[in-house]
């Protein structure tokens, strides 16, 4: 009897000859994965909401009318407000700021705590010592309520909200980035690099953050959507955006005296943000699934 | 040990100091003077001045500052510059039972629908049950808190008719007059602390199901509940308890938004109506009392590890 060893492939298989690709695993990843997929569908919609905003938009969604607190209906497939303004016009304008604010500040946040752990995990020294110190302050409060005392101090207003929620966002990429690079760093191809003289700048940007990217991706997916419950929540407490944008939190702030005698006021804005959150958490889960990042909570 | 601790409660201190002197400078930076406000913006710069002066807030900023710092230190957090310019101390005083009413319920709440919930998942992998369980820790997790508590007050409160919609009955009213009140928000503010304990407790229980101890039990002849609740269960909570500080904060800033929809005049309610007043000593003495939640609960959680879990011990 001939013993087959494992690595032994029978001849009338073909032999992989390549491994597949990072695009053809994410596929496969999705494919496999049915929530990622109904969260992709979800936000598709959502982001052409947010894209077409007002264009596609049934009603102009400051218009005052007489059919003041109307339900559902043909007219009004989501029913009105206290002020005769139609409440589906007003989600899908609301979409274009929550999708907007989501995405620009974890964009800054991402921008601003890459760079700082990056500089922090690099360099080391007293550089680490400040910017940690800093990130360690941040930390120990919930993002949300380091946005509020932020617009406590700055104010309302959409740059100010943005600026607010991007900066409560920086820690958690600077210690994501920075507890990659320490581990990146002591790589051969790092040392390598440095002994024929590669500048540290190229070091940190040519040779370091390609191979932390995997963490971050995932980071920011779930920070988005962190970030679009933040700014939901600042506009429902009055620290929003003005109040002549209507944004999900805000529509639900005015609706708050009016739940008991118009119910859909108080259901159909809070569904927006509940299912774009939990679409981006569902794909979130997936690329975590797909990177293999392990998972932490918050 | 002993010495950890006091590392620790000197770094927590420190946190608050820079905390409080952060929002100290940065509220007397930018603009949006509480001062012009008050006089309906229709006074002009020396009746302003006047005010200022009267209030004690006509010195330099750097003045203003060391004896703000000199009476918190003291425990005395000035005056709201408003009305009868009330204690900071007594508006805080007012709001502290609720916001730790409102909490302790809602932690409790949590934990008894999250082990549950984790122990069922976790001993039922793969079946409907458990996808049930992950489904909603994930709406749960999505959710936002204020809008749960709307939620639940146009179930239960406006449809049903169960329960009180807003507001909040001191314990000294009676017991359910203030369980009642505080049912709605308590649900709607610890739903994703629930969630998130929930999640970890069934991945965790997952792994400390296939170990070798396990098994070894198993095969001793322990009974299925015994094996579960007296030899799975405390070994999956160690890293349950890593992430209860995260779940915990999480917990007090729901909190926070949530006295907001609920009108429960708590710290959170306090802090947000005294941004909206510009009422600068409300405002510090609001963000320090409740940093101090945030910041001693993250010690407490950090000093519970070695408590629950003889492996790790603090020698530093």
């Amino acid at each position: 009897m001939t013993a087959t060893l494992p690595g032994d492939a029978p001849l009338d298989e073909p032999i992989a000859l390549q491994r597949p690709t990072r695009r053809q695993r994410l596929r496969a990843v999705l494919g496999a994965d049915r929530k990622a997929q109904v969260g992709l569908a979800v936000l598709a919609v959502f982001a052409v909401a947010g894209i077409f905003g007002a264009l596609i938009a049934p009603y102009d969604p400051n218009a005052m009318a007489f059919d003041m607190l109307t339900a559902p209906s043909w007219a009004h497939p989501l029913g009105t407000d206290d002020l005769g303004r139609d409440l589906l016009s007003r989600i899908i304008v609301g979409t274009q700021v929550s999708l907007f604010v989501g995405v620009s500040t974890v964009g800054i946040a991402l921008v601003v705590g890459v760079t700082l752990g990056l500089l922090a995990g690099y360099l080391g020294g007293w550089l680490d010592d400040i910017i940690m110190r800093y990130v360690d302050l941040q930390w120990a409060f919930p993002n949300i309520i380091i946005a509020v005392y932020l617009v406590a101090v700055f104010g309302n207003g959409l740059t100010n909200v943005i600026a607010a929620v991007s900066l409560a966002f920086v820690d958690d990429f600077a210690r994501v980035s920075r507890s990659m690079v320490l581990s990146i760093r002591e790589e051969q191809y790092v040392a390598a690099a440095r002994t024929v003289g590669v500048s540290d700048f190229r070091i940190m940007w040519r040779h370091i953050l390609p191979n932390a990217t995997a963490p971050i991706i995932v980071q920011a997916t779930v920070s988005v959507s962190y970030a679009i419950l933040a700014e939901a929540s600042l506009s429902f407490l009055g620290l929003g955006v003005e109040s002549s944008t209507p944004t999900w939190g805000l529509i639900l702030s005015d609706a708050r005296s009016f739940v008991s005698r118009a119910w859909w006021l108080g259901i159909f804005p809070g569904l927006a943000i509940m299912l774009t959150v939990l679409s981006i958490n569902f794909i979130g889960d997936a690329l975590r699934d797909y990177f293999d990042v392990r998972e932490t909570a918050g | 040990m002993y010495r950890y601790v006091f590392r620790r409660c000197l770094g927590a201190l420190l946190v608050m100091w820079a905390v409080a002197t952060l929002v100290f400078f940065m509220l007397r930076v930018v603009p949006g003077d509480p001062f012009a406000a008050m006089t309906f913006d229709a006074g002009d710069a020396q009746s302003i001045a006047a005010l200022k002066d009267k209030l004690g807030y006509g010195q330099p900023v750097v003045v203003q500052y060391g004896k703000w710092l000199w009476h918190a230190v003291q425990g005395d957090l000035g005056n709201s510059i408003y009305g009868s310019r009330v204690p900071v101390n007594g508006m805080i005083a007012e709001a502290f039972p609720r916001t730790l009413s409102l909490a302790t319920l809602s932690f409790l709440l949590a934990l008894v629908i999250a082990i549950p919930a984790g122990l069922i998942a976790a001993t039922r992998r793969n079946t409907p049950l458990d996808h049930g369980v992950t489904l909603v820790a994930f709406l749960g997790l999505s959710m936002p808190d204020f809008w749960l508590a709307i939620l639940l007050i146009i179930f239960f409160a406006a449809g049903l008719q169960w329960l009180p919609a807003i507001g909040y009955a001191p314990l000294s009213d009676g017991f359910w007059p203030w369980l009642s009140h505080l049912i709605i928000p308590a649900v709607a503010a610890g739903t994703a602390f629930s969630a998130i304990i929930a999640r970890m407790l069934r991945s965790a229980l997952i792994e400390v199901l296939q170990t070798d101890y396990m098994r070894t039990a198993r095969a001793k002849g322990l009974g299925a509940r015994a094996l579960l609740l007296g030899q799975a269960l405390p070994n999956a909570l160690i890293p349950v308890i890593t992430v209860m500080g995260i779940a915990f904060a999480l917990l007090m800033s729901s909190t926070v938004i949530v006295e907001n929809v609920c009108a429960i005049k708590g710290l959170g309610r306090l802090l947000i109506q005294s941004i909206l007043n510009r009422d600068y000593p409300a405002v510090q003495g609001a963000i320090l009392v409740v940093s101090a939640i945030f910041v001693f609960s993250n010690l407490a959680v950090d000093l519970l590890y070695g408590l629950i879990d003889p492996r790790i011990r603090y020698v530093k």
